[in-house]
């Protein structure tokens, strides 16, 4: 991840660079307990991924205006205080606004400050750049988490209950493994593989499989 | 590699047995916490010695004196779950026998609820509490197996494909994090109880458990480093692996919301640990046997390990049912 060189790139090559080929979820393998957890629905998937950019932004911005008056060696904790006051924030928002949601992935969103993603994000990006391409950074990565989360949502709820965003598509019985917690797991495996292969396709068999996650 | 090996296991009993000794010493000293206060002196004199639930549909009371056989009617006991207690259960029979009265209710009760018994006369009324053995060994089980953090909850993902490449690792994590588990959940549950709710802090809650995790974290790593060097050689690694994990973080905001006893708290932390350091164990042997599988190339790394964890976690759907006082 130290494709960050002098001069930062531009917003679109860094929201491109967030949703497609360092995508959070599938392709750096990063803050996969979430993924796993509340994509039972798309909507759910779609409240959680909200949350997550809306942290992210938040928490890049902050860093990347205060990155001068951070002192190096205390980085880690104050990023880590940076990013839960803003899941606080983002949390209680949550709860105001749209309490039927929040009641399903309430304990979720407040472990977003454990999230290896928002952290890496700070480190490997806005604590080095200005604030514009920070910013566009974490739009990029945000909706690329909420993109992944949106899409196991879809395949879990659509197979799993047969429905899309509550709108039931077919009256078919359907197959309840995609809801259960095992189908999480093979739908993220499934759609990893899917996205392997696409890349070995388009690379010409040259790409790496996905990241192997020791980030936390 | 080898020759970490052998002082690795032997720590890792060491580090586990510490906090296992302080589990059965609470759990030895728990009935006696528990046990006084809930017997009200009745006016007649006879008074209730103790109140048990045998299964399925049971209830055994022991008086202090006599029973008089004439009060063995359904009329006179009142029999209801402590959450709705003005909704008694139907009761289908009593039997007297000396001191022992036993009640025969017509539904299922469960050794691990609480219930209310009044008695007309001689007028005594009593609160039914679960043996304190019963309500841990439950909650244990509970979060060990059934609510197993990795399979059911998916917390700790990050960690738990990371580590669970090598066995060895596997072992040395799930010892570490069950030991440290315990030190952060029990400092958190200190600090909301006697801290965040007298002062409405709650709202505070995400801040402050991060910051006690992070800072028993370091603690830990410090004391180690300093008094058992060869400890924190094996064990160092992973320490600071855990502050960034969920399940760390996880378990104080379950305990807050639940506003769960110290030794609940204590024995929920134990059982998540101890779940973890399972799931970690089960996939590392799995994985290390993968190793030597073909797998389609789209599938290698990651996806399998997915595509594993979730046969695994089919596997623990069995533990769903599983109630050892039924």
């Amino acid at each position: 991840m130290s494709e960050t060189t002098e001069r930062p790139p531009g917003a679109l090559q860094l929201l491109f660079n967030g949703i497609v080929s360092e995508n959070p979820v599938f392709r750096l393998a990063l803050s996969l307990c979430p993924a796993v957890a509340v994509t039972t629905t798309v909507a759910n998937g779609f409240i959680l991924g909200v949350a997550v950019l809306a942290v992210q932004v938040l928490s890049s911005l902050t860093v990347a205006i205060a990155r001068g008056v951070i002192h190096p060696r205390v980085r880690i904790p104050v990023y880590t205080i940076i990013i839960a006051v803003w899941v606080s924030a983002i949390d209680m928002a949550l709860a105001a606004f749209v309490p039927s949601l929040y009641a399903q992935v309430g304990l979720y969103i407040k472990l977003i400050v454990a999230f290896a993603i928002i952290i890496s994000r700070l480190e490997v990006f806005a604590s080095r750049q200005p604030l514009v391409p920070s910013f566009w950074d974490a739009v990029g990565m945000g909706l690329g988490f909420m993109i992944a989360l949106m899409v196991i949502g879809a395949l879990r709820e659509v197979l799993g209950s047969g429905s899309f965003f509550g709108i039931v598509l077919f009256k078919t019985k359907p197959l309840l493994f995609f809801a259960l917690p095992a189908g999480g797991f093979f739908s993220i495996a499934l759609l990893m593989a899917f996205f392997n292969a696409l890349e070995r396709k388009l690379t010409g068999g040259t790409a790496k499989p996905a990241a192997g996650g020791h980030h936390g | 590699m080898a020759e970490r090996r052998f002082p690795s296991v032997r720590t890792a009993l060491l580090t586990a047995l510490a906090p296992l000794a302080l589990v059965a010493a609470l759990l030895l000293g728990a009935p006696l916490l528990r046990g006084a206060g809930s017997v009200q002196a009745a006016d007649g004199g006879n008074t209730i010695e103790s109140v048990t639930i045998r299964t399925p549909n049971q209830v055994r009371v022991t008086f202090r004196g006599p029973f008089d056989p004439a009060g063995a009617t359904t009329a006179n006991f009142r029999f209801a779950e402590a959450a709705a207690p003005d909704a008694p259960m139907a009761l289908e029979g009593v039997k007297a026998e000396g001191r022992v009265v036993t009640l025969t209710a017509t539904q299922a009760l469960h050794a691990t609820e609480r219930y209310k018994l009044e008695v007309v006369d001689p007028p005594i009324s009593r609160d039914v509490f679960p043996t304190a053995w019963a309500t841990l060994v439950t909650l244990f089980l509970s979060s060990a197996l059934i609510n197993n953090f990795v399979f059911t909850r998916y917390l700790g993902l990050c960690i738990f494909f990371g580590v669970s490449k090598k066995r060895d690792a596997a072992v040395g994590m799930g010892v570490t994090f069950t030991a440290v588990m315990i030190f952060t959940a029990m400092t958190s549950w200190a600090v909301d109880t006697f801290a965040l709710q007298p002062l409405h802090l709650g709202f505070l809650q995400v801040l402050v458990f991060i910051g006690t995790v992070a800072a028993v974290v370091q603690f830990l790593d410090t004391m180690l480093r300093k008094t058992h060097p060869a400890l924190h050689k094996s064990f160092g690694v992973y320490l600071m692996l855990i502050t960034t994990n969920c399940i760390i973080l996880a378990v104080p905001l379950l305990n807050a919301q639940g506003k769960v006893s110290a030794i609940e708290a204590l024995v929920l932390a134990l059982g998540s640990g101890l779940g973890f350091a399972l799931a970690l164990f089960l996939m590392s042997c799995a994985r290390e046997k993968m190793e030597l599988a073909r797998v389609p190339k789209a599938f290698e790394g990651l996806p399998i390990a997915f595509a594993l964890a979730g046969l695994f976690a089919l596997a623990f759907m069995g533990f769903s049912g599983l109630d050892f006082f039924r």
